[in-house]
């Protein structure tokens, strides 16, 4: 133990400006982020290899079975749907699509509050006021409201609906926060120096401004997929997606239509939602040891505490 | 320069009311398929035969007539919102104006939400001043890892839990639908309203329980960050009692990012106000919400979302000001 934190204590003073090692450092000594990065690998091998935790099923998950409403038994492991299909092989097939959108939604929000936040900082004056403007107006417009006057209106069911939408109404506060990260690194030396150097503004944006906010850009897209996962499940859950769609929002939908409660069937009830926090939580427990790791005045404690073991 | 700080915020909040219905008056314009085909669909389900002119009356109501030039029918839907002409529905209670129906659940959305944000906003800050006073203490070890698995759950799953937990099975201990009892008449009496308390428990405990983790992290956070300034190690240098440094001079600083982010983070509580009605079956404003999009009710759909954000900025307006008056920074800044 002592020699990691030997290793942690004593960065050569280039590691602490390139993050790239020590960003993988920082995550491996820090135990939410490990629980957080178990999680969410668990979570891709799912969505990637559904059958391998389903095995025995030779059919679509979607198909109907004849033993509808079925207890947890050691046949079905979290008992049947209305229909017959087997709840935790549903469960399995559906990270794939709640994973995908959490992934590209999330993608997507971080780009675009990276584009409009460091573009409001570097551009200064009308042009930072007009963008910082339309950024605070979308923070305060309520998304979930949005998202659904939207959905309602582009037709129910579309996915690619549900991931535009949840972009454009996830970018704003990652861009506020962009902004002020950009603007508090502007008179920095290293960027002066880039300056003097004669250097393209888009040359000193991309190769040294953005290396520097890393931890923030990481923490961002946590925080955006976080924020979809929540978002889609609760569309879906609503009725507002694909109803004939393999996701854990989907499989609530029916649940909630088909009784599962009322029926004294918690495990069908239950354990989507419970794969949309697990999910949820792996993100916010990345999310928030990166908050940890960008703000070293929150670190401090940690490596008290690693000592004393 | 006070009175410029004052004259931006109200610029700003004009803006966003002004964003949020041209956004209101665009989207249906903008989507694929009119309202006046959704509407014939939605009539002709129901089994009644809609003549096209009745079509069009119903439609104009809601403002929208597609022979008209666009930038009038955009200038007369302006007028009409800001004077409080916000048509009749077209939904499941055709024809009682929208202002009723909202008139009727606002009590009951402000109640329930209302109270439980409050008290999960107080109760958090709280909780994350103590945490973050003892860094690296019992309550320290505690607080931060249980908070941040709550803050991730989805409201809804919350709802679904506490109703499996107690209103569900063979004794039932809370009601799990409704706002009050069926057979109550409303009024001033003890069983009304204990009735109304007690079907609000489980709605209001999931706001709580899934809205409190984020203020508490975040207060945590400001905390710790507020005790490594110089000005605290002067106190306890003076050797000012610990409570008074905790509240009076970390906590309060600590206390401000808070106050902002909490008109912000009204949103998100709107969306899980939703679901958690939707859940419950709580007939207030985000139920009235979802069965309005359930039967395409664009009057109704409109007027409530230019209502939820004029919500949200009237406590933006308000938290600005909170701030403006507890920070003297926010006051030369201007």
């Amino acid at each position: 133990m002592s020699a990691i934190v030997a290793g942690t204590a004593a960065p050569t003073p280039t590691a602490g400006r390139r993050p790239r090692g020590g960003l993988w450092r920082a995550v491996l000594h820090n135990r939410k982020a490990m629980l957080g990065a178990v999680l969410l690998t668990l979570f891709c091998l799912l969505a990637a290899f559904p059958h391998l935790f389903v095995p025995w099923l030779e059919r679509d998950p979607r198909a109907i079975g004849d033993m509808p409403l079925q207890h947890p038994s050691s046949e079905h492991w979290l008992g049947t749907t209305g229909l017959g299909q087997d709840v935790y092989a549903q469960l399995v097939y559906s990270t794939r699509e709640s994973l995908i959108i959490a992934v590209v939604a999330g993608l997507g929000a971080t780009i675009l509050s990276v584009l409009i936040g460091v573009s409001a900082a570097y551009l200064g004056g009308v042009a930072d006021n007009v963008l910082s403007m339309f950024t605070d107006v979308f923070l305060v417009l309520p998304t979930f409201p949005l998202i659904i006057v939207l959905a309602t209106y582009a037709g129910k069911g579309n996915l690619t609906v549900i991931i535009i939408v949840l972009i454009v109404t996830g970018w704003s506060y990652g861009a506020r926060q962009m902004r002020s990260q950009a603007l508090s690194l502007r008179n920095r030396d290293f960027l002066e120096s880039a300056r003097v150097r004669g250097e393209r503004r888009s040359y000193i944006i991309v190769v040294e401004v953005l290396p520097t906010m890393t931890s923030l850009i990481v923490a961002n897209f946590l925080g955006a997929a976080l924020y979809s996962v929540l978002t889609a499940a609760g569309l879906q859950f609503l009725g507002l997606g694909d109803p004939n769609s393999l996701s854990w929002g989907t499989m609530l939908y029916w649940a909630q239509n088909q009784g599962a409660l009322v029926n004294g069937l918690p495990a069908w009830a239950l354990s989507p939602g419970l794969a949309v926090a697990l999910l949820g939580v792996s993100f916010a427990l990345l999310n928030y040891a990166f908050d940890e790791i960008s703000n070293p005045a929150l670190r401090p404690v940690r490596r008290r505490r690693a000592r004393s073991h | 320069m006070a009175l410029r700080y004052l004259i931006r915020r109200l610029g700003f909040f004009a803006l966003t009311l002004w964003a949020a219905m041209t956004l209101n008056f665009f989207i249906p314009r903008m989507m694929p398929g009119s309202p006046e085909q959704a509407l014939r669909e939605r009539f002709s389900k129901g089994g009644s035969v809609v003549s096209p002119e009745q079509l069009r009356t119903v439609l104009a109501e809601f403002g929208f007539d597609p022979d008209k030039n666009i930038v009038l029918q955009y200038s007369e839907y302006l007028k009409a919102m800001v004077t409080g002409h916000w048509g009749v529905s077209i939904g499941s209670s055709l024809g009682v104006p929208v202002t009723t129906l909202i008139g009727d659940a606002l009590p009951w959305t402000l109640g329930l939400v209302g109270i439980a944000t409050v008290m999960a906003f107080a109760l958090g800050t709280l909780i994350g001043t103590i945490a973050g006073w003892r860094r690296g203490g019992l309550i320290d070890g505690i607080v931060p890892p249980v908070f941040i698995v709550t803050s991730a759950l989805p409201y809804f799953w919350v709802a679904l839990l506490l109703i499996s937990l107690f209103a569900i099975g063979n004794n039932p201990v809370l009601p799990n639908d409704f706002n009050y009892d069926h057979g109550l008449t409303p009024g001033l009496n003890w069983a009304f309203i204990s009735s109304v308390l007690e079907h609000g428990i489980l709605p209001a405990g999931t706001i709580l329980i899934t809205a409190i983790g984020g203020w508490i992290l975040t207060m945590r956070n400001n905390m710790v960050t507020t005790l490594a300034e110089d000005y605290v190690r002067m106190a306890r240098a003076k050797g000012i009692p610990n409570r008074r440094i905790m509240f009076g001079y970390a906590g309060r600083n600590a206390f401000l990012p808070n106050l902002s982010g909490f008109a912000m983070s009204l949103g998100f509580v709107i969306s899980g106000t939703i679901l958690v009605e939707y859940v419950f079956n709580y007939p207030g404003l985000g139920y009235m919400f979802y069965n309005a999009t359930v039967s395409t009710d664009y009057p109704l759909l409109q007027a409530l979302f230019l209502l939820v954000t004029l919500a949200v900025l009237i406590c933006v307006l308000i938290c600005d000001f909170a701030v403006f008056l507890l920070d003297p920074r926010a006051r030369t800044k201007g």
